[in-house]
């Protein structure tokens, strides 16, 4: 069995089925990207996969344990549902980093509060990971101090510090200017490694082609090509993949 | 009269308004509360409850609520709660209004706990899914989340409405002599009565002016306080 597997998935808003009967699976240290238009259902998944919305249908599960199961008459509790969604990190488009906060109180909220370790560990941990990002010189600062890809890349070390299994990424550079994508791509390309699955929403060709393991290509709410990113970007077989690659290489 | 003798005379008066303002912040802003969460909760009866009363105490005048509480009661039951209320609690401070401080209390807490409470769900519902969710995914249970994330966030966006609403609250104060509540004006009133003075009457401005002046002084600095972010 895959380190993640998600089976038969379905979601819908009201009559509108965004996601319709959705599977994969992955490896551990495995990427993932997944690619396709706007409102082809790629954030709902990944919402999905992150417990911010509930499929009707479908499983979850995570080394070889059903987290989540849409169809079963269980109802989870606000305790299982944070449990599971433990398993997974998240990093938002727009950041969504606490404003409030300083770079290292935003890396060490969550596991102060979750009581993952002492102080000294927690901090030590954060500062790792802050300069893991490359930011270790603005540590103390607020984030309206920072440049978008800076946020961005504090988000990251915020999600890191938990201590996932499974990195999500939802269009981690889309609300950002040009010049400040690559900061952030390369970030997140030096997290690849054999411990770090990651799945990642984007709509940066180039970095899916170059980064993945593994390539979904989505459209209306279905899987409509996976494969290796040589598979899917080189030797597409369905025609919306082509159409699709066809007008981001127009561009 | 000299002009010490008025002005202690008035200052009798603001004292009974500074009362007001200090029990409708005191009681009025934490009832706010409860209001707020009733009128956003997704249990429709109890959110159309809320709703239909916030409608009403902010859609009659502060004035026609202040008459209704001081004489309804009354007129209803013959029973004169408000002077017992009052007898109890306010004559040893030297205040002889029988009933008619607690009624003005009263109506002003609710009153401005209405208002509070609009701000308060305006406060709460102008903070991003965003950041709710960015605390959801770390694991963090939702009274975390309110309590460590949104809150601070609420606080800073509400100090400007509340500012203005607490500024506007010293000066409503002034409504308690509709029903003969010895405040300041009311005070003048009676030297233009008694003396034949008209002057302690625009005089009592400067008294809202000098108060109002601290507030603005100290709400400002609230205000800088929290200026350290952006939200």
């Amino acid at each position: 069995m895959a380190f993640l597997e998600i089976k038969n998935i379905k979601k819908s808003f009201g009559k509108y089925e965004v996601l319709k009967d959705i599977s994969f699976s992955l490896e551990k240290g495995e990427v993932l990207s997944i690619i396709g238009s706007s409102g082809s259902g790629k954030t709902t998944l990944l919402r999905c996969i992150n417990f911010l919305e509930f499929s009707e249908e479908g499983t979850i599960s995570v080394d070889g344990e059903t987290i989540y199961d849409g169809g079963s008459l269980h109802k989870y509790t606000d305790a299982e549902i944070r449990e599971n969604r433990l398993h997974f990190g998240m990093v938002f488009q727009s950041f969504n980093l606490f404003p409030q906060y300083t770079v290292l109180e935003n890396v060490t909220l969550a596991p102060k509060l979750l009581k993952r370790g002492t102080t000294e560990e927690i901090e030590e941990n954060a500062k790792r990971l802050i300069e893991k990002v490359g930011l270790s010189e603005k540590i103390n600062f607020y984030p309206c101090q920072l440049s978008g890809g800076q946020q961005q890349r504090v988000a990251i070390a915020r999600a890191l510090a938990m201590n996932p299994q499974i990195l999500c990424f939802d269009e981690p550079t889309s609300a950002l200017d040009p010049e400040l994508t690559g900061e952030v791509l390369k970030v997140i390309k030096g997290l690849k490694g054999k411990d770090s699955t990651m799945i990642i929403v984007t709509h940066e060709m180039d970095f899916a082609k170059n980064v993945s393991d593994k390539v979904i290509f989505m459209a209306d709410g279905v899987i409509e090509e996976i494969g290796t990113p040589e598979e899917v970007f080189d030797n597409p077989q369905s025609e919306k993949t082509k159409n699709f690659l066809q007008k981001t290489n127009e561009i | 009269m000299t002009f010490l003798q008025v002005t202690l005379f008035l200052l009798e008066g603001f004292k009974l308004s500074l009362l007001i303002f200090a029990v409708t912040l005191l009681c009025g802003a934490p009832l706010g509360l409860p209001i707020a969460f009733c009128s956003m909760s997704t249990f429709k009866p109890l959110k159309a409850v809320s709703k239909v009363f916030v409608w009403i105490v902010r859609g009659i005048p502060l004035m026609l609520q202040i008459f209704i509480i001081y004489y309804v009661p009354g007129l209803l039951f013959e029973y004169p709660l408000f002077a017992k209320i009052d007898r109890y609690f306010f004559l040893e401070y030297g205040i002889s209004d029988t009933g008619r401080i607690v009624a003005v209390l009263l109506a002003f807490a609710i009153n401005y706990a209405c208002y509070f409470s609009e701000i308060y769900r305006g406060g709460i519902e102008s903070i991003s899914q965003g950041q709710y969710e960015a605390g959801y995914v770390l694991g963090l249970t939702k009274s975390q989340v309110f309590r460590k994330i949104v809150l601070k966030q609420v606080i800073k966006r509400i100090v400007p409405p509340m500012s203005n609403e607490i500024i506007t609250l010293i000066k409503d104060t002034a409504l308690a002599n509709c029903i003969l509540v010895c405040e300041i004006i009311k005070q003048a009133k009676e030297l233009a009565a008694t003396q034949a003075l008209v002057w302690p009457l625009f005089y009592t401005g400067v008294f809202y002016l000098l108060f109002v002046g601290v507030l603005t002084i100290v709400l400002g600095r609230i205000e800088k306080k929290l200026d350290y972010f952006k939200s």
